[in-house]
């Protein structure tokens, strides 16, 4: 099959997904939860069912705190989000919630985060990406012998990199995702997806380069997709499965963690077989062309 | 070695770690029969070696309940030379404490970044955040203290009263070597102010006992010799090196004190950790149910086979869990989850590699050995690129430049063991299991 002849569609199907995407991280960027931002997070489980405003009149005439937001994650449960405040403010918001709703409050979870440890966990993460990227060129460059497979399969992992950024932006401008450190997580699992589906389909290009020296680069990438695709499409297959399950049945606090796992996997697996391999025919066009 | 060899090796390897997956106690009812088993816990002794496993997984707080704590250390009072003592002093100070708390296995971690040191602590099970704080945050006092004019040998701790000279008079302790004997020794240095005072009190007590307090805490009791002026003071005793040590830490608690100022605490209630655990788990049975089947329908009995890898690859992780022992979070559990995704992809490179060689009219054993061979190539390469993420995440070097943090290595440690051990139950198990069966047609 002549996978090769739609390589500009591919890139198009993928610069539909990649552009809104850039064009929301340039303009409104990540939603960042406290893990980033620094703040409070206070998780209380009440005794009765209780109206949000009702519940905001209470926090809000406590002095010197400052009350981001508040909204509702399951029966009797609420999450609030603070500028940074010490145990002691929690415990009043507590009492004062007790006192003035006539209920009894248990907290579920308490967070505060200062704001300096979010940008290092940030740069760091950075470091993290560009130092396995280029690890991972260095390797498929030497085993490949040949660095455009290494350049390639990193670009297809920046792809999918940035679908996973952009949907989570656009999620966060829209349904006011956030950001957190399972989702540095994400992103660090969806590389490495990327790049163990990309190598797959680059081990069958090699393999049909040393078999058949004299046919055309584009044919060989042909061929290699024919043979690997139902393979790589098995395989993403039952990932998905466990994600999807987990993704509905799984308890809430890894929801959005999964949700960015799925994303990453789909776009993986797409960036394999559809990016990936058309890069390289065009490389090996412009090399060509310039020879 | 011979694949029947093999085979049963596999075998004894899987019930060997089936067993150490039990739960401590597990019973069974069937019928009449109704007893309650319960898992040995693993004690290996070798000589000095001591190799000693509860085989219980460890939960990080984020699935148990607990709480973690981060904190900066002040450490602008502290000469550079004397920063690191100053923070592993604090650190044990911690521990110290937190032992107090009767915590199971607290986790408390010195981190370095660039000039700031950061103390971490996750103390799982517990609830009561300002207590700890309290408790945690308040430095170290050191204090010296003398029996009274009058004191008889019959003396208790009790009887010891405080003097003048504290830990802000001592600068620092270290670990030295007795010239003659070549034992270990814990040297004290004081400060002018502390020489002189520790002179006065050496004095007045020659040939008694001069206790040194921390929190209250009686660290040591070394009798007086002479009068020392110098300001620099020799604690001699039938110590071990590692007493010496622990020791010198302690005093230099009081030394080096570092007030610590708390920046990051997060406090997960139990009942969200159980909630998502349970859950999570359900879900990925559902969902290894669901790849389980997947494979049976998609390749029939080379799935099946396939399956039975898988199920000793589970086998394996958890009771590798158990012996390392790995504290498990949530994002460790992605990190096992993507390995069965991976761990299951070396079968279907194989599977499909046979299946091609079987279109190509290739005889049945031969087809399965030319797939296995075949797919390494790509097998070796995918997993080798996923390990190098791994490498850099879990930074096992300890690299300020990277991530310490224990989530992102809880999750590089799951998913590196997992490429491991897939490799072996992709290529080994399966591999193991078809030749067998093959040979057994033929015969």
């Amino acid at each position: 099959m002549n996978w090769m002849r739609f390589k500009w569609i591919y890139f198009l199907l993928s610069a539909s997904i990649l552009v809104p995407g850039i064009y929301s991280l340039a303009r409104w960027g990540l939603r960042p939860s406290i893990d980033f931002s620094g703040g409070t997070l206070l998780e209380y489980k009440l005794s009765q069912e209780t109206q949000k405003n009702k519940i905001e009149e209470v926090v809000k005439k406590i002095p010197q705190i400052e009350l981001y937001s508040l909204q509702q994650t399951a029966q009797k449960t609420y999450l609030f989000r603070f500028a940074p405040l010490n145990k002691d403010k929690a415990e009043e918001i507590k009492n004062q919630i007790e006192k003035e709703l006539n209920l009894s409050v248990e907290e579920i979870r308490f967070e505060t985060v200062g704001p300096t440890l979010g940008k290092e966990l940030l740069r760091k993460t950075i470091i993290a990406i560009f130092l396995a990227a280029g690890a991972i060129v260095a390797y498929v460059s030497w085993r490949f012998k040949d660095k455009k497979f290494g350049v390639c399969a990193i670009l297809a992992m920046f792809h999918d990199t940035f679908v996973l950024l952009g949907s989570f932006s656009l999620l966060g401008h829209f349904f006011g995702v956030e950001v957190d450190t399972l989702f540095v997580t994400a992103v660090l699992t969806v590389l490495s997806f990327s790049i163990h589906d990309t190598v797959v389909v680059y081990d069958r290009i090699r393999e049909s380069q040393k078999l058949f020296p004299n046919t055309p680069f584009p044919q060989i990438v042909n061929k290699a997709i024919t043979e690997t695709i139902v393979r790589s499409l098995n395989n993403s297959l039952t990932i998905i499965f466990m994600l999807t399950t987990l993704l509905f049945l799984g308890g809430a606090t890894i929801r959005w963690f999964i949700a960015a796992l799925l994303i990453g996997t789909i776009s993986g697996t797409y960036s394999s077989t559809f990016t990936a391999a058309p890069l390289l025919v065009v490389w090996d066009k412009i090399v060509k062309r310039k020879q | 070695m011979k694949p029947q060899r093999v085979f049963w090796l596999i075998t004894i390897l899987s019930l060997l770690a089936g067993l150490i997956d039990l739960p401590a106690k597990t019973r069974i009812k069937f019928a009449k029969f109704d007893q309650e088993i319960s898992r040995p816990k693993l004690d290996l002794r070798i000589g000095k070696f001591r190799f000693y496993r509860d085989l219980e997984i460890k939960q990080g707080i984020d699935l148990a309940g607990g709480v973690h704590l981060v904190f900066q250390a002040d450490m602008s009072k502290i000469a550079p030379a004397d920063k690191d003592s100053a923070a592993q002093a604090a650190k044990n100070n911690i521990e110290r404490r937190v032992n107090l708390f009767g915590i199971t296995e607290p986790v408390v971690q010195t981190s370095k970044l660039g000039e700031e040191y950061r103390l971490i602590v996750e103390l799982a099970g517990i609830s009561d955040i300002n207590q700890a704080i309290d408790l945690i945050g308040q430095t170290a006092q050191l204090d010296f203290r003398e029996l009274p004019a009058g004191a008889t040998a019959a003396a208790s701790f009790a009887d010891f009263k405080k003097t003048d000279l504290d830990g802000r008079d001592l600068s620092r302790s270290r670990v030295r070597f007795d010239k003659n004997t070549g034992k270990p020794v814990v040297s004290l240095e004081f400060s002018s102010e502390g020489a002189k005072k520790f002179s006065e009190i050496t004095g007045r007590n020659v040939g008694k006992p001069v206790a040194i307090f921390l929190d209250e805490w009686p660290l040591t009791t070394p009798l007086v010799k002479e009068q020392i002026t110098t300001g620099e003071a020799v604690i001699s005793g039938e110590f071990s090196l590692e007493e010496a040590k622990r020791l010198s830490v302690q005093l230099n608690a009081g030394a080096l004190p570092v007030p610590i100022k708390i920046i990051e605490q997060r406090n997960i209630g139990a009942t969200l950790g159980v909630e998502s655990i349970q859950k999570s788990i359900q879900a990925g049975l559902i969902g290894l149910l669901m790849v389980i089947l997947f494979m049976i329908g998609y390749y029939g009995y080379l799935g099946f086979l396939a399956d039975v890898g898988l199920i000793v690859y589970g086998l394996f992780s958890f009771a590798l869990y158990k012996l390392i022992p790995v504290t498990l979070t949530l994002p460790g559990i992605a990190g096992f989850i993507l390995s069965i995704g991976m761990a299951v992809d070396s079968n279907i490179l194989i599977f499909e590699r046979m299946r091609e060689e079987i279109r190509a009219g290739k005889p049945k054993q031969l087809a399965m050995e030319l797939g296995f061979g075949r797919a390494w190539d790509s097998i070796r390469d995918a997993n080798v690129c996923t390990l190098i993420t791994c490498f850099v995440l879990f930074n096992p070097l300890n690299w300020t430049f990277l991530n310490t943090s224990g989530m992102i290595r809880g999750f590089a440690l799951t998913l590196g063991l997992g490429v491991l051990l897939s490799l072996f139950t992709g290529i080994v198990v399966t591999r193991t299991i078809l030749r067998v069966l093959t040979r057994k047609e033929k015969e």
